[in-house]
């Protein structure tokens, strides 16, 4: 009779995932997928954000999959786009086509095409609503009813495909530094891992993918003290943008063969954060530089710490953390951070040993 | 949708991709070379890189093995081995002799490997000189330099302090006296495996997207000064009290009802493989007692 | 005085800033001190040369802002060269530029050939390790791999800069300014270079302590035969020190010679105001 090797483990997992399962369904009361895409709006595009893919069904679905936990929805995702073949890269989209939704400027009062507040948590009072205890399907198909009769008189006759930047404005009056077009490919940073020092390609890549909360973060730091930016928003807008590709067997970049592939809900922030520069004649003046900011969905805060991060991080070197490109990209990621955290919990027996080995061996060389 | 899986879950490109990362880190020892790390469906700092190098490795024909802190049956071992025969439908083992690939977080097996296998080990952190210099930028230069007085400063301060290195697991070596390496969090017990090993070893970082290796017969030597020579973790006058196993890594135990300590082989496949032949022998003596 | 020089410098030049077409000779009409009034560009050595000798004590003295600091870092590779050539004997026997060297090998020449002594001892020594690991980070550096050698080394160049030996597991963060320079001379003494490079050294020292360390310095340079550059904004310091010296304004050699010759006799106006008012 031959020992046999316990199999404690393969068992442990096992029922440990049949609890999981359990916990997720153990009320009985299912969620659909459709309903998350439909009524989870601000999950969906945190997820989608986070883990750089773009579909709602996914993002919802693994939003289901994760019982709402973030981390693990973004990181289910994240591992689902690293099996997906990648084949084209879309053509450079223009923000300027963006069919806007939303679009506000801290900067000025009237800009063209005005001040758009469109849908928003700003200026709702937070109060819970126990209405919405009893909503009832009856009351919502009415109120909806209503409100696209009304909507519709009021929004047509403005064209919210072709709405001017406001940066464009700055840039018209010299105020902008001024900056020469940089037609070089981007580095794609999941393609390549990060190697220091970054291009901003790479940096803006990082930052976007960053963990919502760790950008913010970041972000307040850098602009309540432990950073030196000091930015307006220049232009908030929230709005979809059409995605093509070239022709495969076309490489022209005749556009004409364009195919559309589809549309992305984004939120773009441009920040102008002053900054000195050194004139021909030696003379300081100050210009505005753009931190810029973007994301998927509508994501406002995220797509603000961005834009202060960027700056930041291109101007930086003064000795703050948030200036740090590398304190900065290396511990925003989401799927990096929580999975390096929780291997604390994996065993540690052997390294433990080793350090207990160390303790006791100073412990007796020092006679105790 | 789709829901089919590749064979070893990646496709063919990325697999070359990590490929070609492998066989330029052993064509330059020690060196850390970076790759475009994936997101895995294990969590980043669970194995990802290691999970990575066998992936991209590993056919129809393989054996895997895979061992977390000595013991196959771990369940982080369970549950990579699960992953990979799920995408692979490769024979799986706990035969240190039989693998053709062994992944392992934090252990070399006992079992001398030889030069028909291949040795995946998992690494947290990859860089030697992170805890002289946390800038990733600066710590490149230190390689290309070939300057490690950090991490031998450090030694001689914990000497200083201590009259004795106190370094744990992860103990830094020089590889083929050019390029100071993390042997991964290793017990130092285990660092002089790694010298003119027969195995081919594979180290992976995944959340710090880098892969290095130490080809077979390279030499590989534990920083220590000519007069504080370099200590592996002692366990003298120590046995394992199922296998009776000396001069092995041992796990410290508990007895609940005596509170005395006592120790067993860390190498779980080891003790098993001791104990039945002890069986057998114990048998064949019966038999011929017969 | 032997033939060969162990040092030699030619030309080096050191500039903070592109150049514009103004100053792109950068001579002295048009530069404001050694900055460019159009472009600022900085022109903080501008074609420097000379020659150290095996066992001399060369002195650079000059006001902040001549250059002489920048010149220093360049020598330890501090600083990129803008352009310009240096020799070092005990490198490459003296033929190979070691400011076009990679580098890898310009580490090993600060490791085995220079030692730098700093104005700020924060550039000089890592203020959370011991004051005895701060001198063997350097022996290592030079590749010694034997603690109770580099121990005893330590000890020795410890008490010769008379830091008690009670205090030597102590970080420098916990000295006094005087006593953190002094673990910083015995650090770059630490694997006996030839060439030791000593930048403002006694600057911020009480007048004993001063005292000490010069005559320490001389006892060292006379005991080792190390050959030396100081670099002082004090022509006392160098005249106690240095065998010739250099006298640098505004990025440029004004004046050299022997230092008897340059404190009897100083030729350019700038040198005879020092002279005077040492006097």
């Amino acid at each position: 009779m031959a020992y046999v090797a316990v199999k404690g483990g393969t068992e442990a997992i096992e029922a440990s995932i049949q609890r999981l399962q359990f916990e997720r369904i153990q009320h009985q009361e299912l969620l659909d997928v459709k309903t998350i895409m439909a009524t989870m709006r601000g999950m969906v595009d945190q997820v989608m954000s986070e883990s750089s893919l773009y579909s709602e069904f996914l993002a919802a679905l693994a939003i289901k999959q994760a019982e709402g936990n973030m981390e693990e929805a973004v990181f289910l995702l994240r591992a689902h786009r690293s099996t997906l073949p990648r084949h084209y890269y879309t053509r450079v989209v223009e923000t300027e086509t963006m069919v806007v939704e939303r679009r506000i400027s801290a900067s000025f009062k009237d800009i063209p095409g005005g001040q758009i507040l469109g849908a928003s948590y700003d200026y709702t009072h937070r109060l819970m609503d126990f209405d919405l205890i009893d909503e009832s399907e009856a009351s919502m198909q009415t109120w909806l009813e209503q409100y696209l009769v009304e909507e519709v008189a009021v929004s047509e006759g403005t064209d919210l495909t072709a709405l001017p930047k406001v940066v464009d404005y700055l840039r018209k009056e010299k105020l902008l530094a001024e900056v020469s077009e940089d037609q070089t490919e981007p580095i794609d940073v999941t393609k390549r891992s990060l190697q220091f020092p970054t291009t901003r390609g790479e940096r803006l890549q990082v930052l976007t993918r960053g963990q919502t909360g760790a950008v913010t973060s970041l972000g307040y730091a850098a602009i309540r003290g432990y950073g030196a930016v000091h930015p307006t928003v220049g232009e908030l807008r929230v709005g979809k943008l059409p995605l093509t590709i070239g022709h495969p067997t076309d490489p022209s970049d005749d556009f004409t063969n364009d195919y559309y592939i589809g549309e992305i809900k984004v939120t773009e922030v441009e920040s102008f954060v002053p900054i000195t520069v050194q004139k021909d004649n030696h003379r300081e003046e100050l210009e505005f530089e753009i931190g810029y900011g973007i994301c998927y969905g509508q994501n406002e805060t995220k797509a603000i710490a961005m834009s202060i991060l960027d700056q930041s991080l291109e101007f930086g070197r003064q000795g703050h953390p948030t200036q740090d490109e590398e304190f900065v990209l290396l511990h925003i990621d989401s799927v990096e951070s929580s999975g390096f955290i929780s291997h604390l919990k994996l065993p540690h027996y052997v390294t433990f040993q080793s350090k207990l080995d160390s303790m006791r061996r100073i412990k007796k060389e020092s006679g105790q | 949708m789709q829901h089919t899986t590749h064979f070893a879950l990646f496709d063919e490109g990325s697999k070359k991709e990590i490929r070609r990362a492998i066989l330029k880190a052993v064509a330059i020892p020690g060196y850390q070379v970076p790759f475009a790390s994936r997101e895995m469906p294990i969590a980043r700092g669970w194995g990802t890189g290691g999970l990575q190098i066998t992936l991209s490795i590993i056919g129809k024909q393989d054996v895997l093995k895979v061992i977390d802190q000595g013991a196959d049956e771990s369940v982080n071992a369970v549950n990579i081995k699960k992953l990979v025969n799920k995408t692979t439908g490769v024979e799986t083992t706990i035969e240190t002799s039989e693998a053709t690939i062994i992944q392992s977080r934090h252990r070399i097996p006992e079992v001398s490997l030889t030069e028909k296998q291949i040795m995946v080990l998992q690494v947290p952190i990859p860089e030697p000189l992170r805890w002289v210099e946390p800038s990733e930028f600066k710590t490149k230069k230190l390689h290309a330099e070939k300057e490690y007085s950090g991490a031998w400063l450090q030694l001689f301060e914990q000497i200083m302090k201590y009259g004795k290195t106190a370094t744990n697991a992860d103990h830094p070596v020089l590889v083929h006296d050019r390029y100071v390496m993390a042997p991964s969090p290793i017990p130092r017990f285990d660092n002089q495996k790694m010298h003119q090993s027969e195995a081919l070893i594979l180290l992976g970082a995944g959340r710090e997207k880098k892969i290095y290796a130490v080809p077979p017969y390279t030499d590989v030597a534990s920083l220590a000064f000519e007069d504080y020579p370099f200590e592996v973790e002692s366990f003298d006058e120590k046995h394992c009290h199922h296998c009776q196993a000396t001069n092995v890594f041992m796990d410290e135990l508990v007895d609940q009802e005596t509170g005395e300590t006592y120790y067993q082989c860390n190498d779980t496949s080891y003790c098993l493989a001791r104990l039945n032949e002890q069986e057998t022998l114990l048998e064949v003596a019966v038999e011929h007692a017969r | 005085m032997q033939d060969k020089p162990i040092l030699q410098v030619k030309n080096l030049v050191k500039q903070y800033g592109s150049g514009c077409s103004v100053c792109a000779d950068a001579n002295d009409e048009v530069l404001e001190k050694n900055i460019c009034p159009h472009c600022r560009t900085v022109y903080a050595c501008r074609s420097i040369s000379f020659d150290v000798y095996p066992g001399e004590i060369l002195g650079i003295v000059g006001e902040s802002g001549s250059g002489k600091s920048t010149l220093m870092k360049c020598l330890y590779f501090d600083e990129t060269v803008t352009s310009g050539e240096g020799y070092m004997t005990p490198y490459e026997a003296g033929m190979a530029n070691v400011f076009e060297q990679s580098s890898q090998q310009q580490r090993l020449i600060r490791n085995t050939i220079l030692g730098m002594v700093y104005q700020n001892p924060v550039l000089g020594l890592k203020m959370d390790f011991s004051s005895v690991g701060n001198i063997a980070e350097k022996l290592i550096a030079a590749g010694d791999r034997n603690v109770q050698r580099m121990e005893t080394r330590s000890k020795v160049l410890l008490e010769h800069v008379h830091i008690p030996l009670t205090r030597m597991k102590d970080e420098p963060k916990k000295f006094s300014g005087g006593m953190q320079q002094r673990v910083q001379i015995a650090k770059a003494l630490s694997n006996n270079p030839p060439i030791l490079l000593l930048d403002e050294v006694t600057t911020g020292l009480d007048l004993s302590v001063q005292a000490s360390v010069l005559d320490l310095i001389k006892t060292i340079q006379r005991e080792l035969g190390i050959s030396m550059i100081v670099v002082s904004h004090d022509l006392a310091v160098i005249r106690m020190l240095a065998d010739r010296t250099i006298v640098m304004l505004n990025g440029k050699i004004i004046e050299q010679g022997l230092t008897d010759q340059i404190l009897e006799d100083p030729q350019h106006a700038y040198t005879q105001q020092l002279v005077y008012s040492l006097i």
